[in-house]
This record gives C-alpha cells, sequence and structure tokens, in this order.
C-alpha cells in the first residue's frame, strides 16, 4: 500500500508536466513559476526548520560510547570518537558528515544455525548510501554549468573527471552510473527484505523514487532523447538572472526533469530529507563529551527549597538528645 | 534560539550558496543570452536545424563509425548530391569558422569534444 501510493504520486508528477506542456502549452508555468515558488518554499521551509530546531534547549551533554573518554592524563582519549574539545567536534562532525561514520557501524541480526542469533556487521547500506549522496553532489555540482555564464574551471574539471573512460556520446558520466545504481539498490533493499518491507512507510519508498525519476530523466535527456541544451541554458539563465525567458523548442522530457526536481525542493523541508541540515543539530554528534570538566547547569532548573540535616537536627535537638540519639552538634 | 551566531552563520552560508549563480552572473556583467551562431555559407544542412540541435554527435559518431569500420565513405544528402561523410571537409565547408559556429555553443554549454584532439580544424593547417 505505501509502495503503490508512492509508485502513484510519482506517476502523477511525471504525468502533469508531460500532458500539460505538450497539449496545453503552459511552458510558462512549468518552466518559470513552478521552479520559482518550490525554491521559496524549499528555502523558506528549510530555514523555518532549522529556526525551530535552534529553538530547543539541549542543556545536557550525551556521552555516546563509541571510545575513550578523556579522563585520566595517562589514560589515552579517542579524540574523535569521544571528543572533549571543540576540535574533535568538528572532526567528528566532518566525519559524520562526509563518510557517515556512525552508520559505518551498522550490523544485523539474524537467525543462524535455525535458533542461534548473530550480530554482524553490515556495510552495504553505508556504501549505497554513501555512493548515492556523492554521486548527487557532484552531479548537482556539475549542474552549474547550466547557472553559471561563463562555466568555471572547475566545473569543467568536474565534468572531465566524471568523463574519464570517455565511453559512449555524450560520454557517460560515471556518477550518473553510479547515483542510479546506488538509487536503484536503496530501493530494492526495502522491498526485498520482508522486516524491512513492513517497517517502510510511503515517506521512504517516495523521496527514493522520487530520487530515481529525477536521475532518470536526467540520463534520459542526455543520452537518449536529447533536446535543445542551448535553449535549456537560456531558461535557466534567465531563472537564475530573474529575467525568466522560455525559447521555443524545449522537449517535454525536460519539464518532466525540472518538475520532479521542484516537488524533491518542496517536499524536503517537510520529510526525512531535511536531515541534510537536521545532522548538524544531533545532541550526540555535535556536543563535545566534557561532562567531567564542565558543570553543565539546565537553564531550566527552578531553585528548589531544601531542608538541610544541619537545620533538622536544630529544629528537633530536643527531641533528640530526650530519645539518646546522636548528634552532630551537641 | 541558543547558539544563535553559529546558527545564522550557518543560514547565510546556506542562502549565500542557494543565491550564488545570481551575483556570480550579474557580476560576470557578460550576456546571458545563448549565443549568435555565424550563418552557414552553403544553402541546405545534412539535416534540419532543429534536429541537429540535439543529435549532431549522434549523426557525426555513426559517420565516424561507418567510415572507419566499414568503409561507406558517401551519402546522398538532402538535395541528391553525392556527399563526404566528413567533418572536416563536409561540415566545416558551410560551417567555415569552427570558433563562430561549433564553438560558441561548445563553450556556452561548457562541451569539450575530443574530436579535435586528433582532427585538425582546417584553417590550422595552412
Ligand atoms: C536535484 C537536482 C537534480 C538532479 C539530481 C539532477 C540529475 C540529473 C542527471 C543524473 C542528469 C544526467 C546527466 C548529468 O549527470 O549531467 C541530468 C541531466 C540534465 N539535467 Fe538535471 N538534475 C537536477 C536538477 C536539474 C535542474 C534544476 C535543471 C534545470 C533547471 C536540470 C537540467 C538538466 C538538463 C538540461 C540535463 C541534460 C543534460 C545534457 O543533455 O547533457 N537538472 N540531471
Amino acid at each position: 500500500m505505501n509502495l503503490f501510493f508512492s509508485l502513484v504520486v510519482i506517476a502523477v508528477l511525471i504525468a502533469l508536466p508531460w500532458l500539460l506542456v505538450g497539449a496545453a502549452g503552459l511552458d510558462y508555468l512549468f518552466g518559470v513559476i513552478v521552479p520559482y515558488v518550490a525554491l521559496a518554499v524549499f528555502v523558506v521551509g528549510l530555514i523555518m526548520r532549522v529556526l525551530q530546531w535552534a529553538r530547543l534547549p539541549v542543556p545536557f551533554r550525551t556521552p555516546t560510547t563509541c571510545g575513550q573518554q578523556k579522563s585520566l592524563p595517562w589514560i589515552k582519549p579517542s579524540r574523535l570518537e569521544n571528543p572533549h574539545s571543540t576540535l574533535g567536534v568538528i572532526g567528528r562532525m566532518l566525519l559524520e558528515v562526509l563518510f557517515f561514520r556512525s552508520l559505518f557501524r551498522n550490523t544485523r541480526s539474524e537467525l543462524r544455525d535455525s535458533s542461534r542469533l548473530t550480530y554482524f556487521a553490515d556495510k552495504w547500506l553505508w556504501a549505497g548510501g554513501l555512493a548515492f549522496h556523492w554521486a548527487f553532489l557532484i552531479v548537482v555540482a556539475r549542474h552549474f554549468r547550466f547557472f553559471l555564464e561563463p562555466v568555471p574551471w572547475c566545473v569543467s574539471v568536474m565534468e572531465g573527471l566524471d568523463s574519464f573512460f570517455q565511453v559512449g556520446l555524450p560520454i557517460i558520466y560515471l556518477t550518473d552510473v553510479i547515483i542510479i545504481a546506488a538509487l536503484t539498490y536503496l530501493f530494492f533493499r526495502r522491498i526485498i527484505n520482508p522486516r524491512l518491507r513492513y517497517i517502510s512507510l510511503a515517506a521512504d519508498y517516495f523521496p527514493l523514487l522520487l530520487l530515481l525519476g529525477i536521475a532518470v530523466s536526467g540520463v534520459w535527456m542526455r543520452y537518449f532523447d536529447k533536446t535543445d541544451i542551448v535553449g535549456i541554458k537560456e531558461l535557466t539563465m534567465g531563472l537564475v538572472t530573474l529575467s525568466p525567458v522560455v525559447p521555443e523548442g524545449i522537449s517535454a522530457l525536460f519539464f518532466v526533469h525540472l518538475f520532479l526536481v521542484s516537488a524533491l525542493l518542496i517536499y524536503f523541508p517537510f520529510s526525512k530529507l531535511v536531515h541534510a541540515g537536521g545532522v548538524f543539530f544531533s545532541p550526540t554528534r555535535n556536543l563535545a563529551n566534557n561532562n567531567r570538566v564542565k558543570r553543565h547547569i539546565n537553564p531550566w532548573d527552578y531553585p528548589v527549597k531544601v531542608h538541610t540535616y544541619e537545620e533538622y537536627e536544630d529544629e528537633f535537638r530536643d527531641v533528640m538528645k530526650a530519645a539518646e540519639m546522636p548528634l552532630e552538634k551537641e | 534560539m541558543y547558539d544563535a551566531g553559529k546558527v545564522i552563520l550557518g543560514i547565510v552560508v546556506f542562502l549565500a550558496l542557494v543565491t550564488f549563480p545570481l551575483w556570480y552572473n550579474l557580476a560576470g556583467e557578460v550576456s546571458v543570452a545563448a549565443p549568435e551562431l555565424e550563418k552557414a555559407e552553403g544553402s541546405q544542412c545534412v539535416q534540419d536545424a532543429e534536429w541537429m540541435r540535439g543529435h549532431h554527435m549522434d549523426l557525426l559518431d555513426d559517420w565516424r563509425d561507418e567510415v572507419v569500420r566499414d568503409g561507406e565513405r558517401y551519402f546522398v544528402g538532402p538535395d541528391g548530391q553525392r556527399m563526404e561523410k566528413s567533418l572536416s571537409n563536409t561540415c566545416l565547408s558551410c560551417h567555415v569558422n569552427k570558433d563562430k559556429f561549433c564553438d560558441r555553443c561548445h563553450n556556452y554549454m561548457s562541451v569539450d569534444p575530443y574530436c579535435w584532439d586528433c582532427h585538425v580544424i582546417p584553417k590550422e593547417v595552412m
């Protein structure tokens, strides 16, 4: 049901621009208005989420037992896995953001030999996830050739490296192969494993299918159903310089690609995809574990009325003395 | 708001990244419109212009295979004329200036065809 729902939504998102641009000539809607609205929703939505997170107090440090905590001088602390300084926290955050350090610890449990529960390392999710994210980053960075004039040299260098093997025409980008392979794996991973399928929601299938739709439509446009990309660059340059134009002769496939990207931008701030910003707000990643060095006081602690033992003894000294109870002060 | 300094710095970096193309293109002060192409000297191309815009690389690729692998060096053009399947001799005989035709779009789109690694541009020979 979750899967079916996601498939239907994706089909509608593809059919809308496909049918409406071709038949009803709504190029301006799909080429200019929708992308602008999507970008506005993305930017404002993401900033709102971030401000919402920033308003939540996180008074205490959450030590995660990934490495030796800093304690006595002769015990070697693990500076990256259990950092006690800001520099260490930055290092841990970089490992997390660039290499998915904590996902690398992923384990799987399975019943083996009929009844023995076994835990073992499972790196496939980490590998698939990392492959997808890096390929995505490079694909998006390469897309800046549509948005910048003149195209900066770093984009050209990236294109050169990405088409290193000079296979096919236009030359096949390695990242195109990687992004589609990784997304396909991540998608089927959820379907094939029954336990994973049981816990998968539409919010898990939909982003994968949406990204797959974007990647496949882009690949289709580059390698199979080619269109006038100089016209497309006129459109994209118009968009980013705030003087939009929609030239003639751009295929409906491009509008499908652009509409799916717009859908992604709109969906992003309100879905699990917002982890892109959220990772920086993870208390187990962004706080130095310095509980033993520094006292952290809870900001919402109110002064508690206490009755100390000295005061208690003062109050009941006579009675206690009469009952021959031991006293601290005579 | 907690850690306001860091959060605002993050938001500023995010906004700078998102709006980067706008600043970059405004600062460049170059025309953002598609490049002007030099008019071809002949009267008719081997295919119509619209098809050529998207597919000229396919045509050249097919020609390359047919010439190099099958030895089929000639084709019959749209006006019934026998023509050579040759980038340098046929295409560039009408589009006489590579730098005012091919390169204009290729540079605009940051496309760097490796054809020219081996093939010489006719004018450069002279
Ligand atoms: C989430 C963002 C996007 C992703 C993941 C994405 C993905 C892709 C992929 C994988 C390709 C295949 C070729 C290549 O890798 O360069 C592609 C091609 C293409 N994309 Fe995107 N795309 C995105 C956003 C956009 C946007 C915003 C535009 C324009 C407004 C765009 C326009 C194009 C065009 C014109 C092509 C064809 C390139 C060619 O023919 O060489 N894409 N896209």
